[in-house]
């Protein structure tokens, strides 16, 4: 996967003209549905990127880094808790919740994964798992409720346009959230693609090496794991602006496995694959319903599997295959 | 201190269901390095079997023994069918499995049984409370019963060539191969063993905090805690830190944290031993070379 994403990288270098045009078409279609779909419509497309910018930060850990986290929807609670408590509290305006969300998260993602990245193996699991899970009851907490409003939680009003801009606030949102998200991964293409990318790559293809080779696997990973925290807790500020609401049963363990469903689905270590996992987390429980009323864990859970199975490189692995066999490469 | 001693005592009833669990994730590690993350969601499926037999009128002991038969099957079952194709696949893949299967027991669990909360009979009820009031029958019950499990599975990997032969292909698939052992099917008990236990567990702690599809991931996580606190390298270590966890948590949930928090404290001393003993307290240090 990653080969193929360098290789890509190298023929897209060679041809800059062509990328040029292709990012200008890519933003193009980006920015369209906002003055063609209904607000419905927008809202969940506005939903598709804030997962996206969630799914980029697991998969900087998970995917590119080889270390599993099963736990990434504390990380977005806490975020959008963050975002709330401080634009309910403090007045703060709604831009200004997400660089606060990404300082707070980094922090304690870097706490989180300071005492369960240096030893290796499935310990980061393990821990992530045990935190999504307790993450709810620390978010009821009576000592906490002041802030978290308890059971209750948090009720914010949706962001205004800026003045002089004739937009919709749902419109609005959904610019901002692209604006957002193009941030985000920019931020990690370009993380990625220098000596450090290198280093978190050869971190999760082979740690042995890459402490031969003078990579500190400890503070490395430590540090990714917090630009990971980070990412998946201004995705949350962001999810807590749209739906204009924060409670602790919106961010059950469900949530955690949600987003790892997403992750493998979508595509592991391709930036691609989290926009596609993205789609998959906000369009399928639909599908899943229709297939069964009953059962639509079950469907999920059938899906991860089969995913695992049949293609485990996900979405965009299988566009990237499809692509090349096209003879876009 | 009558409290304190009382709480000691119920902390070791629940301990106990702990260390059971524990064992089971500590059997599949030894023997694949996998974390069993569907571990607890497979033990409530089996106590949901156990419950659909008793109300069908079957007594309970012979409900208890025919449930750890069909969830020692099911556990062989999805080690032959849904893991072997995984067994050398990348961590993230049979992390991803083991969570696919979380939810399709939950979800299937709840379809097939609902998702109201059910009571679920304890073959120890009817007695006063025993010891001075200090501990309940079905925590004395319970207790004696996880004993006896593992009483029983210490046994068999001590004394039975059978048990020898597992020990064997968990610490040297290789090695094991060469002499004649079948390394997959010893696997595959190893899974069966681990749903059983399980699903003892899952019948014993059932009584005390009632049946939903949602009720083993509190244990699972006191379970992980247990298993960390232990040694995850090593089974007695495993139980050792079952019971402990147990104690922990009902007196740290009796005098420190409240009943509010019970989850977070495990996660606490899930942090706590990797920062002071990340090999536990029986496990051996792993030490890799470079």
């Amino acid at each position: 996967m990653s080969v193929s994403s360098s290789l890509a990288a190298t023929s897209a270098r060679a041809r800059p003209g062509w990328r040029a045009v292709l990012l200008a078409l890519g933003a193009a279609a980006a920015v369209l549905p906002a003055f063609l779909l209904s607000d419905y419509r927008l809202f969940q497309l506005t939903t598709v990127g804030i997962y996206a910018i969630a799914l980029l930060g697991l998969n900087v850990v998970t995917g590119y880094n080889g270390q599993i986290s099963l736990g990434h929807g504390a990380f977005y609670a806490l975020g959008a808790y963050v975002g709330a408590i401080l634009m309910a509290d403090y007045d703060v305006p709604y831009w200004a919740t997400l660089p606060a969300a990404a300082l707070v998260c980094a922090g304690v993602g870097y706490a989180v994964g300071l005492p369960a990245l240096r030893l290796g193996g499935l310990y980061l699991a393990l821990t992530t798992f045990a935190l999504a899970v307790a993450v709810p009851q620390i978010l009821k907490y009576r000592g906490l409720e002041g802030w978290t409003g308890g059971v209750q939680g948090i009720v914010i009003s949706k962001p205004d346009p800026p003045a002089g801009l004739k937009l919709s606030p749902d419109q609005w949102l959904y610019l901002f959230t692209l604006g957002v998200a193009a941030l985000a991964f920019l931020l990690v293409w370009n993380l990625l693609r220098g000596r450090i990318g290198r280093a978190i790559l050869a971190i999760r293809d082979h740690p042995v090496a890459a402490e031969a080779m003078g990579v500190p696997l400890a503070r490395f990973k430590t540090r990714i794991f917090a630009v990971s925290a980070m990412l998946t807790g201004v995705a949350g500020a962001l999810g807590a602006i749209a739906v204009e609401f924060v409670a602790p049963d919106s961010f059950s363990f469900q949530l955690s496995i949600t987003l790892f469903v997403g992750l493998i689905v979508g595509g592991v270590a391709s930036l691609g694959g989290a926009v596609c996992g993205a789609a998959f987390i906000v369009f399928v429980p639909n599908i899943a319903d229709q297939v069964s009323k009953a059962a639509p864990g079950a469907v999920y859970g059938v899906i991860l599997i089969a995913f695992l199975y049949l293609m485990p490189d996900g979405i965009a692995g299988l566009a990237a295959r499809l692509a090349r066999r096209a003879g876009f490469d | 201190m009558d409290a304190l001693l009382h709480q000691l005592l119920s902390g070791l009833a629940t301990g106990g269901i702990y260390a059971s669990l524990s064992l089971a994730l500590v059997m599949i590690y030894q023997a694949t390095h996998h974390v069993n993350f569907a571990q607890g969601e497979m033990a409530t499926f089996s106590t949901y079997i156990a419950l659909t037999l008793i109300e069908a009128g079957v007594p309970y002991w012979l409900a208890f023994v025919a449930t750890v038969v069909v969830s020692f099957v099911l556990g062989l079952l999805i080690q032959r069918v849904i893991m072997r194709p995984m067994e050398q696949a990348p961590a993230l893949a049979s992390v991803g499995v083991f969570v696919g299967l979380l939810l399709v027991f939950n979800s299937v669990t709840g379809w097939i049984w609902s998702y109201t909360i059910k009571s679920f009979p304890s073959p120890f009820e009817g007695g006063r409370p025993l010891l001075g009031g200090f501990i309940s029958p079905h925590e004395l019950g319970s207790t004696g019963v996880t004993l006896l499990v593992l009483g029983a599975v210490y046994l068999f990997f001590r004394h039975t060539r059978l048990g020898l032969a597992m020990r064997a292909a968990a610490f040297n698939p290789v090695s094991s191969r060469l002499v004649g052992i079948r390394v997959g099917w010893m696997l595959a008990l190893g899974w069966g063993l681990a749903a059983a236990i399980g699903a003892v567990a899952g019948m014993m702690v059932a009584p005390v905090v009632f049946l939903d599809p949602n009720m083993m991931l509190g244990v699972l996580i006191y379970a992980f805690a247990g298993a960390l606190l232990g040694g995850i390298t090593n089974p007695a270590g495993a139980v050792l830190g079952g019971f402990a966890v147990g104690v922990i948590e009902n007196i740290g949930g009796a005098y420190l944290v409240g009943t509010e928090l019970k989850l977070t404290l495990a996660l606490l001393i899930i942090v706590a031993v990797l920062v002071v003993r990340p090999a536990g307290l029986l496990g051996r240090a792993v030490a890799s070379r470079v």
